[in-house]
Parts: structure tokens; C-alpha cells; sequence
């Protein structure tokens, strides 16, 4: 609990109107929101939940088609609402910082990274260009950077995205702001990346002292950051509390739901054994490669009928190369694929009409995976059409059984078009569309990642129970952990194109286990406060630079 | 009817002043201006539309292709429309026509070889942005044909530019005829058309008279007016909301 010391933001009943079909509709009621100097608050809620806009609102700023509609923000004795926009832009910047979600879209590539640092001290003639310079290199030192005084010369595009992020939040730094918004600064990076990150910005925020909002939906991440959560629904505040209490006992039905989403569990399948035991996929030795570059090292696995075999590794590990050697879009250069016991032709356009029937895949953004020009029916009955020859009423049989499968109203969805659906329906969809075809196998690429967790559980529940009803394989491709916890038989961890371990779930989640999979496991985020301290402590702090490296 | 006389029929001196008779005036030889104006409407805007839809279907059909199938085949057609666009249109236009005689087909074909790389590039912009989404990839893997991808999946996602710009290439086309015309190329008289109207009656234009003027006027409203309509198209299409 922070002491009570002076107020640096106090917004009161702040209300936002949204502009949509043309009419202002109201998407923040009256939130109020107060923050002294050096504390962290962390907003936490899905996405539509308001968190972005009150995030920028502080700064007094509201994006196109917004409006700040009522309510005051006071920020340091100042009113934010009533200050004329040039005031406002040189508060910004100076006094209030920001910190994007995706740094890589954030910095223009056109330009070094240090210039950008410094484009905002030289602008408020806080610092000349060379002490601009010589400060960025020292927050860059502070963060932990590698090669500190070189990489500022460096273009974007030359560092990754968690060195990225932390140059994002040295210039925010630059000015020394008192008040700092982190909107989900961390959400497009790997765990492993995640951590240094997150640890590089409360050291910075502590040793400056400075004011933070922290905007996030995993309440994991939230917990290690913040002083207090907020807890917010469709723009209105559900609760507020100091973290240790808000994670021990949280009042509200919402937040007991997010807190319990990651508690859905499914109890582990055996492998079936007997000569009979064929499995449905399986990969041997393959190696592929993107023009000359190699991806894929001798990667092996088998997958059995009915059984969730979960592909887990940082991004640029060969997880979705696997998945398209397996479909057939990039045929490997060395190994077969096996499919109950038969070799699959390399390339699917040398596969059979019933061989691409059977495996069939479900993709990460349901946004372009569904063709918005296409009504829900005829992206569903398609497969259905092509495969078993179905036609007129048997067709549209087919489809509503399909559509009550996924768990959508026939009578509501059958004749509307993907842009009338939310992230979660379109996911269905996709669902159904892949088992329209009536498959053996599917390949589910990151299908949760890109959604709000009470939405992914659903899914996730889904898949399950269709896997029972039809006795489905899954390869699962994945980054996040919690969700190989709840769904995985099987766990097959890459890095770098290869397979460094492989086995059941339950053996995979208790140690010994490869230096990597240590890694993996130790990187995801823990509902406990101290869970990153004590980790840094464990790792010794020097260390997470090189963790992020690996 | 529309038109109060005939296309070429004489029905007055040479360049008599309006009046209430004929609303235009004469020209050189005497026929009604305004009668001509509506025929050559029928003649110059038809030809440029077929000529229009002629290189649409050429260029769209080429630059789906392209993009679906990508590889030698795009690298081929795209090296295909360079040419064709390396060439002056006009002087490829003359050169066609001197070849080939001045028939209306002629016209035609040659019209919209000229104007489809400009839709074979656009479409193949459009549409290579549309091959490389998940749905197109779940379609393939499904084993659908290049036919149905360019029917069912791209078509329809790439319809909304190729419309806007079927309104902008009208104009160019029909410019185009109105100016082979003027060149005594185009549509032969005594057929009327605007653009050998605005040449055959060009000798006035010294005397202070407005008659020549009249079917450039004709040429310059509609330019103008089809551009207000594809403005409102693009605008509709865009989904661009004002706020």
C-alpha cells in the first residue's frame, strides 16, 4: 500500500462518447480514477472494456470518432479538459509519457532509435542534442540494453521487439515525466521476452519515483506491476483495491470469473498402446527451409487419434512452419509425413481430395481466416458441399447441425456475414468450418491468442468437448502455457526449428526438464505479487537480458 | 425519337444560326447539331463502354490470374503490360488502325488492348492483397480450383476498385475515341461523333462562332460528370465516414 502523498492525476466522473453509425454513443460512464506521485495502477478488463481510452484520456487526449464528453482530469493542479491543445502538447511528452503496445509500429523505421529518443528533450529545450544523447545512453544502461552506448545508432528494424520495448520506455523516460501509460507493453512478446521487460520498467518507474498507469488484460502481469487494480467492464469500474487484497479476495462476480478462468482443466489421456496403435500423424525427420534459410531441424512427433498434442516455443521456434510442412503449403526438403501409417504426398496440391479433408486447420486470427464477403452458411457449407456432395435442404441440415455444434443460434447466424460477428463467434465459425469437413485431425494455430480470456475459455471448452464427441486429434500450436495446461496430453516444446523435448504433459510439468523448458515454465507469470521478484533473485538480475537472448 | 432529325440528313444552308427549329444550329453541311449531338452520344459513349468492358475483362482477368497463380506466369503478364503501356497510346492507336483499317471492331480491340495493363496492374494489386489471407489458404487446402479462389473468394473482395475505376477508365476511353475521331481515324461520316463533329466543324472556330465548341462541350460535361459519379463511388465503397 502506497502512503498517502500528493495527488498527481484526479479524474472525476469522466465520461467518453464513441462516434458510430453516425450517433455519439457513450463508451466511458463516469469513471473516476485518482494517482499519487510514484504509483502504479493497473486498469484491467477486456478488450471493449474502455482501459486504452481512459489511458490516453489522462493525457487528455481522445483518439478519432472519441470525445471527452464530461468529467474533469486534473492532472498536478492542472485541468486537463478546459487546457487549450497547445498547452496540452507540450504537457505531453514532457510531463505525461506513453507507451504503445506494439513498439515495432511505434518507431519509425526510417530513423535511428536515438534520434527519436531525443526529438522530444531537444523540442522542450530541456536538453541540447549531446546531452539528450548521452542521457538516452545512460537510461539504456539502466534498462539493461545490450551494448548500451551503440544501440541508440541502430534502425528499429535491427533490435528485437523486447529490446524494442525497452527502448520505448527510455524515451518515455527522457524527460523524466512524472506520469507514464503503459498500454499493454508487454502483450506481443514471447514470456521469456516478457520478463525482462517488465522488470526493466519497475526498476525504472521505482528509481525515478515516477507515476504509472498500467494497462494490461493479463491479470498475472498486472499483479507484478501494480500498486493498486482496477477492474473495469464495458467502461464502467467494476472494483478498486491494493493488489495483494484484489488477488486474495476480490468482491465482484467479474473479477472472480477472470480470476478463475485459468482454473479450467481436463484430465490427461494415455497414449493407446497395442500393435493396433496407429498414430493419425506423424512426423518424421523433417527439415524445411524458407529460400536458403533453414527453420526446420529434424523435428519428430507422433499424434494419436482423440489426443491433444500441444507445439510450444517462442516465436521464430518453427511451431507454425511445422503446421504448414504438415498441411502441405511448405513441403519439406527432407523427412515424411505420415498419416495413419500412409506417406502424405509433400506438396497438397499433390494430396488426394480425401487426404485434405482430413486434416484441416484452424487459424490464429479469425479476422482473416473467414472471407467477409462470404455469408456464415456457405463458409460452412462449402466443406460440406465440396467433400460430401451435399446439396439444397441436406446441405442446410447440415449447416444448422454444424452451427448448433459450435454453439450458435442457426436461426440468428445462418444467413449473416463475419464483420456482424465478435472475435469470439468468428472463432466458432472457423471452428465449424473445419469440422464440416467431417476431419480426423485439425491443426489449432494460436486459435486463442488473440482473444479475452473469459472468450478463449470458451473455446477452449469447445474444442474439448468436440474432441470427445468425435474422437478428434489436435495439434495444438501455442505460447501461452496456461492453456497447454489445461488442454495438453501431450507437450512437445521447440526452440530454434528443433525439438528440445517432448513427452506427457504431467511429466513435462514436473522437473527435470531441459534448461529451455526450465525457461519456458519459470517465464510465465504467476498470480502471486512477489512472483517476479523472487524469480529475478533466483536468476540473479543480471541475468535477464541473456534470458531474453536465448 | 429523340433526335428532331436524322443523323445525316440536310435540312438547312451551312452554319445557320439556332432558332427554334434547330435548337443548335447547323453545321458545315448544313445537318441539324443538336440531332447529331444525341446520335453521336449513342455512337461515341456506346463504343467507349464496349471498349471500357472489353479491357476490363481482359485486365481483371489477367491480373487475378497473375496474383492467384503467381510465379512465371505474373512475372510474364506483368512484363506483358509494360510493353503495352511503353508504347504512346496514340501513336500505338494510329499505327493499329493504319494496319488494320478504321472498322469499328478495330476500334474497339485496340481501344481496350491500350487501357487493360492499366486494370491488369490495378486488379493484380488489389487481389494480391486478398491471396494472401487465411481464407484463401483454408480454400487451397481444401483443394479448391484457381477458378473457384478467383470467383468466390477473391472477386468478390476486390469488386469495389475495379468499379471505381471502371468509371475513371470510361473517360480515357471515350477521350481516346473522341480524339481518333478528331484525327479522322476514329468513327467515319457521315456517322455522327462527337469528336470528328468538333474536326469537321473546327473552320468556324475562326469566325467567332460557338458551334465547334459545342460538341467539345458535350465531350468536356460528360468527362466531368462520370468523374462526379466514380468520386461518389469510391466514396460509397471506401466506407469513409465523415466525423
Amino acid at each position: 500500500m502506497v502512503p498517502k502523498k500528493d495527488v498527481l492525476l484526479e479524474i472525476k466522473d469522466l465520461r467518453i462518447e464513441g462516434y458510430s453509425d453516425e450517433k455519439w454513443i457513450e463508451i466511458v460512464h463516469g469513471i473516476d480514477l485518482t494517482l499519487h506521485k510514484g504509483e502504479v495502477l493497473g486498469l484491467i478488463g477486456e478488450s471493449g472494456a474502455g482501459k486504452s481510452t481512459i489511458g490516453l484520456a489522462s493525457m487528455g487526449f481522445a483518439r478519432d470518432g472519441c470525445r471527452i464528453s464530461g468529467g474533469s482530469i486534473e492532472f498536478d493542479g492542472m485541468e486537463l479538459t478546459t487546457t487549450p491543445e497547445n498547452d496540452l502538447r507540450a504537457l505531453r511528452g514532457s510531463r505525461i509519457a506513453y507507451v504503445a503496445q506494439s513498439a515495432a509500429a511505434s518507431f519509425n523505421p526510417a530513423h535511428r532509435i536515438i534520434d527519436q529518443h531525443t526529438e522530444a528533450p531537444i523540442q522542450y529545450r530541456i536538453q541540447k542534442r549531446v546531452e539528450a544523447q548521452e542521457d538516452a545512453m545512460e537510461l539504456y544502461h539502466r534498462l539493461r540494453l545490450p551494448n548500451p552506448d551503440e544501440i541508440g545508432f541502430r534502425y528499429p528494424h535491427q533490435v528485437s521487439g523486447g529490446q524494442l520495448q525497452r527502448a520505448m520506455t527510455a524515451m518515455a523516460m527522457a524527460c523524466r515525466p512524472d506520469l507514464i501509460i503503459f498500454d499493454e507493453p508487454t502483450t506481443a512478446l514471447d514470456v521469456t521476452t516478457q520478463i525482462e521487460v517488465l522488470a526493466a520498467i519497475r526498476d525504472i518507474v521505482d528509481q525515478f519515483n515516477t507515476a504509472a498507469i498500467y494497462i494490461t488484460h493479463d491479470l498475472a502481469v498486472v499483479a507484478q506491476m501494480a500498486d493498486t487494480i482496477k477492474v473495469l467492464l464495458k467502461g464502467e469500474e467494476v472494483e478498486e483495491a491494493p493488489t495483494a487484497q484484489m488477488l486474495d479476495k476480490p468482491k465482484e462476480e467479474y473479477t472472480k470469473s477472470l480470476w478463475a478462468v485459468r482454473s479450467f482443466k481436463r484430465p490427461q489421456k494415455q497414449r493407446p498402446t497395442g500393435a493396433d496403435a496407429v498414430p493419425i500423424v506423424s512426423v518424421q525427420g523433417i527439415d524445411a527451409a524458407y529460400g536458403k534459410t533453414k527453420v526446420l531441424d529434424d523435428v519428430s512427433f507422433d499424434i494419436y487419434p482423440g489426443m491433444t498434442v500441444a507445439v510450444v516455443g517462442e516465436s521464430g521456434s518453427g511451431k507454425s512452419t511445422t503446421a504448414r510442412c504438415i498441411t502441405g503449403l511448405l513441403p519439406p526438403t527432407k523427412g515424411k509425413i505420415l498419416f495413419k501409417g500412409e506417406e502424405l504426398p509433400a506438396r497438397y496440391q499433390d494430396r488426394s481430395k480425401d487426404q485434405l479433408r482430413q486434416a484441416q486447420m484452424i487459424y490464429q486470427m479469425a479476422d482473416t481466416a473467414l472471407n467477409p464477403k462470404i455469408r456464415i452458411c456457405d463458409i460452412i457449407g462449402r466443406p460440406a458441399q465440396f467433400y460430401s456432395g451435399l446439396h439444397g435442404g441436406a446441405l442446410k441440415t447440415r449447416v444448422d447441425e454444424l452451427l448448433d455444434l459450435i454453439e450458435l443460434d442457426p436461426a440468428k447466424f445462418y444467413s449473416r456475414y463475419p464483420p456482424e460477428l465478435s472475435g469470439g463467434q468468428k472463432q466458432r465459425v472457423g471452428i465449424a468450418r473445419a469440422l464440416a469437413a467431417d476431419p480426423a485431425f485439425i491443426i489449432c494455430d494460436e486459435v486463442t491468442s488473440a482473444l479475452d480470456q473469459l472468450v478463449a475459455e470458451g473455446i477452449l471448452k469447445l474444442l474439448d468437448r468436440l474432441q470427445q464427441e468425435f474422437n478428434l486429434a489436435y495439434m495444438f500450436i501455442t505460447h501461452d502455457l496456461a492453456t497447454v495446461r489445461s488442454i495438453a496430453d501431450e507437450v512437445v516444446v521447440m526452440q530454434r526449428g528443433k525439438v528440445v523435448e517432448q513427452g506427457p504433459k504431467d511429466e513435462m510439468f514436473t522437473p527435470p526438464h531441459h534448461p529451455y523448458t526450465d525457461l519456458l515454465l519459470s517465464s510465465v507469470p504467476e498470480m502471486d505479487p512477489n512472483w517476479l521478484t523472487t524469480l529475478l533473485e533466483e536468476r540473479g538480475v543480471d541475468d535477464i537480458g541473456e534470458a531474453a537472448d536465448v | 425519337m429523340i433526335a428532331p432529325f436524322g443523323e445525316a440528313e440536310v435540312i438547312s444552308s451551312a452554319f445557320a444560326p439556332p432558332d427554334a427549329n434547330m435548337l443548335l444550329g447547323a453545321d458545315q453541311l448544313g445537318r441539324d447539331m443538336f440531332s447529331r449531338i444525341i446520335y453521336g452520344a449513342r455512337n461515341t459513349v456506346g463504343l467507349a463502354l464496349l471498349a471500357t468492358m472489353l479491357a476490363f475483362l481482359m485486365g481483371a482477368l489477367g491480373g487475378l490470374l497473375a496474383a492467384t497463380k503467381g510465379g512465371w506466369f505474373d512475372q510474364f503478364m506483368g512484363r506483358l503490360a509494360d510493353v503495352i503501356m511503353s508504347v504512346p497510346s496514340l501513336i500505338f492507336a494510329l499505327l493499329m488502325l493504319s494496319i488494320f483499317g478504321t472498322n469499328l471492331t478495330v476500334i474497339v480491340v485496340v481501344v481496350a488492348v491500350i487501357y487493360s495493363p492499366r486494370v491488369f496492374r490495378l486488379t493484380r494489386a488489389v487481389a494480391g492483397n486478398v491471396v494472401v489471407m487465411d481464407y484463401i489458404e483454408a480454400a487451397k487446402l481444401r483443394g479448391e480450383g484457381t477458378w473457384y479462389l478467383i470467383r468466390k473468394e477473391i472477386l468478390p473482395n476486390s469488386t469495389a476498385p475495379l468499379i471505381a475505376e471502371f468509371g475513371l477508365e470510361f473517360c480515357f476511353v471515350f477521350l481516346l475515341i473522341a480524339g481518333l475521331s478528331f484525327l479522322g481515324l476514329g468513327i467515319q461520316p457521315p456517322t455522327a461523333d462527337w469528336g470528328s463533329m468538333v474536326r469537321e466543324n473546327a473552320t468556324l472556330i475562326s469566325f467567332g462562332e460557338i458551334t465547334p465548341l459545342i460538341p467539345a462541350a458535350a465531350i468536356a460535361l460528360l468527362t466531368v460528370a462520370v468523374n462526379f459519379v466514380v468520386d461518389w463511388m469510391l466514396f460509397r465503397s471506401s466506407g469513409l465516414k465523415e466525423v
